[in-house]
């Protein structure tokens, strides 16, 4: 009997592996930046054209930044929870519009002029949000992308939660889900907030 | 899923036209190709790390969006005259130790590396134990001289094997 028992367990534990294997999602690559300051940026805002904001600005609330661009699908399916998040007043949310002209692949954005991407990555944010509804404090363009490095993004959405500090605590990779919402980001937001 | 479904056409064409549009794409996308040891260097960095979006294609081979942008931010820090591994740090800071394909060794990643070796190391150590352990209880068996004699008479009276052809 015992004899059984050895091969047994070794296959058990080689199920537990592949079934913790399986359950992982292989794009979630967990962030460097959680722990870390936010990188500094300034860009300017969506609403404002010539009015820049920083990271900086929001330096003792705690609050959410996200990157959205009206050619991301997911964007649009975790729209309608962030809408419903911002009537409640749950958190400020800044929104990063990355690559909006760029980033849709049905345009060719290297035959258009600076000034005519400005215009129409403004457009077009303006009337996504506008259709879609508006959950941001404010927006900011990042036209080409480069502090969408910096914060390490590769698949659009995703949302930092960053505390009074400025340091990222919290990276949601992909939308967010109303269970992400309920179980992480809100309770560690309650406790960000309590800390001085 | 749009995002992805392109992204899965991007990986396919890619792996499809392979060398092809890898030539072609690193053609297309260097408007600052002027220095041909630059451009060696970008793809020499560029082979050794992961394209987020496609995991499993190098930053070299990647025509995802995104791996442009970052072989946009490698060749200015080459310009730049930063090293090799500053260069790979920038990467590591923002995206993570997953954009190395040689992962570094370090307390995390040492069942990584040493994994496999102690695992071997204990397959051996089992083998070992278990062949002492087999040896051990196989008795040497003792023959009776009675059982000899009428062993050596068996043989005596069977025939001799003609030999093998060969």
């Amino acid at each position: 009997m015992k004899r059984f028992l050895i091969p047994l367990g070794l296959f058990l534990v080689l199920v537990v592996f592949l079934a913790i294997g399986l359950n992982r999602d292989p794009h979630e690559v967990p962030s460097p930046l959680v722990g870390k300051p936010a990188p500094a940026f300034t860009l300017e805002k969506l609403a404002e054209p010539g009015k820049t904001f920083s990271p900086a600005d929001m330096q003792g609330q705690v609050w959410l930044l996200n990157v959205w661009a009206s050619w991301c699908v997911s964007c649009r399916a975790e729209h309608p929870l962030l809408v419903a998040f911002s009537r409640q007043g749950g958190l400020p949310i800044v929104g990063l519009n990355y690559k909006e002209v760029r980033g849709d692949g049905g345009i060719d954005a290297k035959k258009l002029s600076p000034a005519d991407e400005a215009s129409l990555t403004r457009q077009r944010a303006g009337a996504w949000l506008s259709q879609h509804g508006d959950p941001y404090t404010l927006s900011v363009l990042d036209m080409d992308g480069r502090v969408g490095i910096d914060y390490g993004v590769y698949g659009v959405p995703e949302t930092y939660l960053i505390d009074k500090k400025g340091v990222i605590r919290f990276k949601q990779i992909g939308p967010i889900t109303p269970d992400a919402l309920e179980k992480k980001i809100l309770p560690l937001a309650r406790q960000l907030a309590a800390e001085s | 899923m749009k995002a992805l479904r392109r992204t899965l056409t991007t990986c396919a064409t890619a792996l499809l036209l392979g060398p092809l549009s890898l030539s072609a794409h690193a053609g297309e996308a260097t408007p600052m190709a002027d220095n041909p040891v630059v451009e060696a260097r970008l793809i020499a960095i560029s082979e050794e790390l992961r394209c987020l979006v496609c995991q499993n294609e190098s930053l070299a081979g990647s025509r995802a969006e995104l791996a442009e942008d970052l072989r946009r931010e490698v060749r200015k820090l080459i310009q730049d005259g930063k090293s090799d591994t500053e260069i790979k740090d920038y990467l590591v800071a923002r995206y993570g130790d997953f954009v190395l394909y040689r992962p570094p060794v370090k307390p995390t990643t040492w069942l990584l590396w040493f994994g496999p070796f102690a695992l071997l190391a204990g397959a051996v150590a089992g083998l070992v134990a278990y062949l002492r352990r087999r040896a051990s209880r196989v008795q040497p068996a003792h023959l009776s001289a009675a059982d000899k004699a009428s062993a050596e008479a068996l043989l005596a009276d069977t025939p001799p094997r003609p030999k093998d052809p060969a």
